[in-house]
């Protein structure tokens, strides 16, 4: 077994678990690279099928790119895809600067999309080399009654065995690419062929290295116009991967205030 | 913490595949751990080139002298920055092994970090300081070491350039502490006079040790035996769950040691029964062809429709894990309540969950203290060594046979509360199933039905003491006997007499009860027959274990005549006694019944001649498929 043999094995491992131990699941798809391979190796892990719905919190603020993916491989997939909303900016705690207060719609539509169906476990596609409070996360990861994230109070999980019981009306965050990084991600992505959004590739001197919505999202300097380009400059690069998301830079707790609260 | 295993014999460059051991370096802290792995991986060569140099200079210019133990703290900063994959490990190389260091960092987690990485570990260096000498904490790591069954441990000691390279000190310090190792059944497996910082006895002897006569550190880790790697066990494929999605039906888990292919036969603990793999199933591309490893999550299809559910465990008939219900563990306790005996636990091992109950605690310590507390209760942060019993037999291994199966986790309120490792397995109720091959019928189901005019059928009544269940099984019995059927009483109390002679009234001996009941009454049902099960069977969980045995086969009636019209009946007398006392575990005083919910058919004899019920029974049995209305023509099935 090569590395992404092994990675590939454990998020398998990680995807049955969630859904013979949960009742109600769904799997978060934000439409970017992280998230599609997930799909693909929940697909892996059942055998071709999703067996659960699909959920896409829509602020209504994605590249058109994205939504023209979405409504391409939601049926190509054949993806239980529900399309969340989420409230207008104004229902947003006003004390978040303006990008995490943006992205704070997420964690409300997120919130509401909860309530309406009653999910006990939310499949997410975070990683921990991502950022410093990912890194900190569990695989089965407990929110509190509110989608709250309790930092200093995480049970133990070691050996694969995870923590699958939420209390009552709460829910639990999977996390089944955890330990992938940046650039298993891509070579995962052209071993398996799995298609992406153009935006990943360079354009006139820049590309997106993570997408998010359009107000709050800058590409990054990048020529890279393949995943063996992007390859080769992940290894070059000192710039991190979220450079280009404006809400992790506005303060130095803006995200994991944002995380706390529920955020991704 | 990431567990990821990586092959035990990792393919080198040049092809050739080297022996891969894990090692753990522990002591006292300011003894100079650091410092050996800094000196380590320089001595090995396994250091990137122009490190050493650039921390030098960077020594230089702050004016401060340069120290080995440096370079692992660069190394460190590099993994806390992030990118690289490997957090937990540092590599390097002796002559004919390639050595893992697994890092156990972090003093507030020592316990937590230690047993979870020197539970890894094939070897460990135990580091004591020639000044100072044997240290509390010195003992404390032996003692740790031995509670993980850690065997081969070598000894350093190190500045001796601090007792000027005296051989008598040396002595001094190593015989206190092959003494104390020896006294926990660990035999050093060499006592190694060393300065780190200089460089003696790391990888060279030189002149100030020339006493000295053993190997050096990098001779010692050169002589580590590896362990055997998970892909040269006996084959363990936990169920995780079973997919029927289409018209397979997979059986999902992942190999957590061995390897299987199509065509193997293998054998499902702890039921023991045996089938062989039909394919390998997976996607986009599906069959797989080819053998399957350790650490591949995978899904394969089975030749016959067997009952599989997750928590089973697949192995090669010949190398079956043990099947039990008692067994021992050295676990580490994280919960805020010590676990004391006589808890009620959920034990975890692989998918299978077991309710549990700990029968002894054989040692309570607490690793900081190593005070042996007395063996009532283990605190939080203790370790200790327990019996427990299960509910449900389980299937595993004593951890020095299979590390991957041979671990279980607790859980106290639905959260991991502590976890450790099987010591010892009370060997199960059943043998072990080595030479099982079930012999199956001559005839074929379809030769016996034409000639009974019915299917087999598990025919399972249930009801209160003197409900009538006896009655009517016979009345049924007898009917369909007439009708020229083959029916098979198997009555409770019968049995009991006989094949369950050895069983009590214990939850778990009526458990037990029940199953035996349906495995005989499957058997039967299997041979064409209708086994008519009369049993009051008061559990709704044993009853839905019978049905899961039976499978299609099985039909539930519920003879629910009231509790008083029982009682007023009482033919055995056995009302009478348990009002009297003289009757335990009796089920009826009380509200110990389980109403069945969905039983294929509910009959009040209270309300009915015996010869109605027999009719509604009969009725029940055409409709759902057990009994034909009309004459079957064999030819033309053939």
């Amino acid at each position: 077994m090569d590395h992404l043999d092994q990675l590939e094995a454990q998020s398998i491992y990680i995807f049955r678990e969630a859904f013979g131990r949960l009742k109600k699941i769904a799997l978060l798809w934000s439409l970017g690279k992280d998230s599609n391979v997930m799909i693909w190796l929940a697909r892996k892990a059942f055998f071709g099928r999703l067996p659960f719905p699909a959920l896409h919190v829509d602020t209504g603020k994605k590249f058109p790119e994205m939504y023209r993916f979405r409504d391409h491989y939601g049926k190509e997939w054949d993806l239980d895809l529900r399309v969340e909303p989420c409230p207008p900016i104004d229902a947003v705690d006003p004390t978040l600067p303006p990008a995490a207060r943006s992205a704070a719609r997420k964690t409300e539509g997120l919130k509401m999309a909860l309530g309406k169906y009653g999910f006990d476990g939310l499949i997410a596609g975070i990683r921990r080399d991502e950022e410093a409070t990912r890194a900190k996360e569990r695989v089965f990861s407990p929110r509190g009654l509110e989608g709250n994230w309790d930092v200093r109070d995480q049970p133990p999980e070691f050996w694969d065995h995870f923590n699958a019981s939420p209390p009552q009306g709460a829910h639990l965050r999977i996390h089944p690419i955890l330990h992938w990084t940046e650039a298993d991600i891509w070579a995962y992505t052209k071993r398996e062929n799995i298609p992406i959004i153009p935006l990943y590739l360079s354009q006139n001197g820049k590309r997106y290295r993570s997408l998010g919505d359009q107000d709050i999202t800058n590409p990054v300097n990048s020529t890279a116009s393949s995943i063996d380009e992007i390859l080769a400059e992940l290894e070059q690069t000192k710039v991190p991967e979220r450079a280009g998301r404006a809400l992790d830079h506005e303060t130095e707790d803006a995200f994991e205030r944002l995380r706390v609260a529920g955020y991704l | 913490m990431n567990m990821i295993v990586t092959p035990a014999s990792p393919a080198t460059p040049n092809g050739t595949t080297r022996p891969q051991v894990r090692i753990v370096i522990v002591g006292h802290v300011d003894h100079g751990k650091s410092t050996l792995v800094g000196r380590l991986l320089h001595e090995t060569g396994s250091l990137p080139d122009g490190k050493l140099e650039m921390l030098k200079a960077v020594s230089a210019r702050r004016g401060m002298p340069f120290e080995w133990s440096f370079l692992l703290d660069a190394l460190q900063t590099e993994r806390d920055q992030g990118i690289t994959i490997d957090t937990t490990q540092i590599r390097f190389r002796t002559n004919s092994r390639d050595i893992v260091l697994i890092d156990a960092p972090g003093h507030a987690e020592f316990l937590r970090n230690m047993i979870t990485g020197a539970s890894q570990a094939d070897g460990a260096v135990l580091i004591i300081d020639a000044l100072e000498g044997v240290r509390d904490q010195t003992r404390r790591h032996g003692y740790l070491l031995h509670l993980l069954g850690v065997k081969q441990v070598a000894i350093v000691v190190n500045k001796m350039d601090r007792v000027d390279f005296s051989a008598d000190r040396f002595k001094e310090i190593s015989d206190e502490i092959s003494a104390h190792l020896n006294g926990l059944g660990v035999t050093p497996t060499a006592v190694i006079p060393i300065s780190a910082r200089d460089g003696d006895g790391v990888a060279e002897r030189t002149d100030r040790i020339s006493w000295y006569k053993g190997p050096t550190v990098v001779e010692a880790l050169d002589q580590l035996e590896p362990a055997r790697p998970l892909e040269a066990l006996a084959l363990r494929l936990p169920v995780q769950a079973i997919y029927k999605f289409d018209d397979r039906r997979i059986v999902a888990g992942r190999i957590e040691s061995g390897s299987l292919i199509a065509g193997d036969e293998i054998v499902i603990m702890p039921a023991g029964k045996i089938a062989k793999i039909k394919t390998v199933e997976s996607w986009p591309v599906t069959p797989v062809a080819g053998r399957q490893g350790a650490g591949r999550s995978v899904g394969i299809t089975l030749d016959r429709e067997l009952f599989v559910e997750r928590g089973d465990i697949i192995a090669h008939a010949n190398a079956a894990p043990r099947e039990t219900r008692r067994l021992r563990a050295r676990i580490f306790w994280l919960h805020d309540k010590p676990l004391a005996k006589g808890d009620q636990l959920l034990v975890r091992c692989g998918p299978k969950e077991s309710r549990a109950t700990v029968v002894a605690i054989e040692k309570a310590v607490d690793p900081g203290e190593l005070s042996s507390t007395e063996n009532k209760a283990i605190g939080r942060n203790h370790v200790g060594e327990i019996d427990i019993s299960l509910s449900n037999p389980i299937a595993t291994d004593p951890y020095t046979e299979n590390p991957r199966t041979g671990r279980l986790v607790i859980e106290v309120s639905g959260r991991i509360a502590g976890g450790g490792l099987v010591l010892s397995v009370d060997a199960g109720q059943r043998a072990v199933p080595v030479d099982i091959v079930p012999v199956e019928s001559a005839l074929r189901p379809d030769e016996r039905s034409a000639r009974y005019q019915h299917n087999g059928a598990v025919v399972w009544l249930t009801g209160l003491p003197a409900s009538g269940k006896s009655t009517l099984a016979k009345a049924l019995e007898r009917r369909l006997f007439t009708n020229g059927g083959s029916p098979i009483l198997l009555d409770g109390d019968t049995l009991r007499a006989g094949l369950n002679s050895d069983l009590g009234f214990s939850a778990a001996d009526r458990s037990e009860n029940i199953r035996r009941l349906a495995e005989v009454a499957t058997h039967l049902a299997r041979n064409g027959h209708i086994a008519i099960v009369a049993a009051v069977s008061p559990a709704r969980e044993d009853r839905a274990t019978a049905r899961r045995i039976a499978d299609s086969a099985f039909r539930e009636i519920h003879v629910a005549t009231p509790a008083g019209v029982c009682e007023e009946r009482d033919p055995k007398g056995h009302y009478k006694k348990a009002r009297a006392g003289a009757l335990a575990s009796f089920t009826g005083i009380g509200n110990d019944y389980e109403t069945p919910q969905a039983a294929e058919l509910v009959i009040d004899t209270s309300t009915r001649t015996v010869a109605e019920a027999a009719d509604e029974i009969e009725q029940m049995l055409k409709t759902t498929g057990v009994l034909f209305d009309e004459v079957v023509d064999l030819a033309a099935n053939i």
